[in-house]
């Protein structure tokens, strides 16, 4: 039995599916994944009824499977997303993603006298706390906290 | 430590820190050598702070190496639009070491990583000023005898205070117990304490000096500045209670010194100057053989 939830955005031969991004991370998660620059098919839909989010987004990607470096990236605004690859139409294996140990550009540091906000510098995070994620920069040492968390 | 830049006092690992306290210790018994001949050290000051930089520009000057740098940003290319990677990667072409005050958060890091020679911060906003944190550890060993199992009263502004902040972290690692007296809205962070309360170091918080002094070996009075303080009645109530005076040093420990990282403005008496506590000015002095010490160290020479 298919989920007809997802039937509402078509169905892939080979690739991946992004499935339970919060609606309003969408598009970054589109942007972070540089999914704007590619050459594959891509459908999205959004602002679907989901118990857990109130309104969810989903993507699928044709003919691409993501590292886990990559995809970790979105943990940060979808941290409940799901990953769905698929072969031949077939799921064939389901992810979660996690937050990774280190964040490289993506997020602003959240302390207006950072270096980061004042040249044009990639940002850097190490995370200290995973639960309530928090994100120590590099740079000036302050501690950015979930909902101070602004994606560049 | 050879070509290892010093951004942040958590660059030098516990044997690293020690290791430049004896030699610092080697350069106060011998001050005046040869062996920054033919170095030339960067001192970039982008705000002014002469305090820090003659202590360096001495330490240098003691060793027999050149200076170049600027005093403050309007004096140089800074005001004409360089950015800081354009400034730091033509110094680095001119100089052996560039030492760096930045009023901006990180710049000293990232300074470091576009430096093709080593950097010492010297000041990056309200983060990091490692070579006071290494001169305060000198001053403490030097008076005491020992770094462990000290008694430490820090005093004054503990939220805004990088230097507070950086010393008990470096404190942390030779089993203290701290005192903090400070306004309650200028307590110590929420993070400096879950650091100290994951090293296990027991501290108590209090709003005053009282009996809190009494038991210390050291005593480090910080400024608490007006700025602070949305109100300035409530500046005038508190300011008073956070002066130390002589009085205040009756029944203290023979051993105990009162330090601070200088300039004072009013928190400690004058009256307190001449007392055998005070340790202040001596301070001071000891910031430049440990500058010797961090200088010759990162330069390879010792
Ligand atoms: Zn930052």
């Amino acid at each position: 039995m298919k989920d007809i939830k997802e039937l509402k955005v078509s169905a892939i031969k080979n690739g991946t599916v992004i499935d339970h991004i919060p609606a309003k991370s969408v598009f970054k998660v589109i942007s972070i994944l540089n999914l704007d620059k590619i050459d594959n098919h891509i459908t999205f839909g959004t602002n679907f009824e989901s118990k857990k989010l109130g309104l969810k987004g989903i993507i699928k990607i044709s003919e691409k499977y993501f590292e886990k470096d990559e995809i970790n990236k979105i943990a940060l605004i979808a941290p409940d997303a799901k990953l769905n690859i698929i072969k031949d139409y077939v799921v064939i294996e389901k992810k979660v993603v996690e937050v990774p140990e280190k964040i490289i550009g993506i997020v602003k540091c959240v302390n207006p006298k950072c270096i980061t906000n004042h040249e044009s510098i990639t940002t850097k995070f190490t995370i200290t706390s995973k639960q309530d994620v928090s994100l120590k920069c590099h740079y000036c040492e302050k501690i950015t906290n979930q909902e101070n968390i602004e994606i560049l | 430590m050879k070509n290892k830049s010093l951004v942040s006092i958590n660059d030098f690992t516990k044997e690293e820190c020690l290791r430049i306290l004896d030699l610092a210790e080697k350069f106060e018994a011998n001050p005046v050598q040869d062996i920054l001949k033919g170095k030339v050290v960067a001192t970039l000051f982008f705000e002014p702070s002469t305090r820090t930089r003659l202590s360096f520009e001495s330490a240098v000057c003691k060793l027999g190496g050149k200076i170049i740098g600027f005093t403050d940003a309007s004096s140089s290319s800074v005001s004409k639009g360089e950015s800081l990677n354009d400034t730091i990667r033509t110094v680095a072409n001119y100089s052996d070491v560039i030492v760096m005050r930045h009023p901006i958060e990180g710049s000293a890091r990232y300074a470091s990583e576009v430096s093709k020679v080593p950097v010492i911060n010297a000041g990056d906003g309200a983060n990091q000023h490692p070579t006071q944190t290494l001169l305060d550890l000198y001053s403490i060993k030097k008076t005491q005898g020992k770094l462990e199992n000290l008694n430490i009263c820090l005093v004054g502004d503990l939220k805004y205070g990088r230097t507070v902040h950086s010393l008990a972290m470096a404190l942390s690692d030779f089993n203290p117990s701290f005192n903090f007296v400070s306004p309650k809205f200028l307590q110590m962070p929420k993070e400096y304490k879950m650091y100290l309360d994951n090293k296990g170091v027991k501290y108590d918080e209090h709003e005053e000096m009282k009996d809190n002094i009494k038991n210390a070996d050291i005593v480090y009075v910080t400024r608490i500045q007006r700025e602070r303080f949305s109100d300035p009645i409530e500046y005038e109530r508190v300011k008073n209670a956070y002066i130390l005076r002589k009085k205040h040093l009756e029944g203290t420990k023979p051993n105990m010194k009162v330090m601070h990282p200088l300039p004072r403005v009013n928190e400690i008496h004058p009256d307190v100057d001449d007392t055998t506590q005070a340790y202040y000015f001596t301070q001071a002095l000891n910031g430049v053989y440990t500058r010797q010490a961090i200088l010759a160290a990162i330069l390879g020479l010792v």
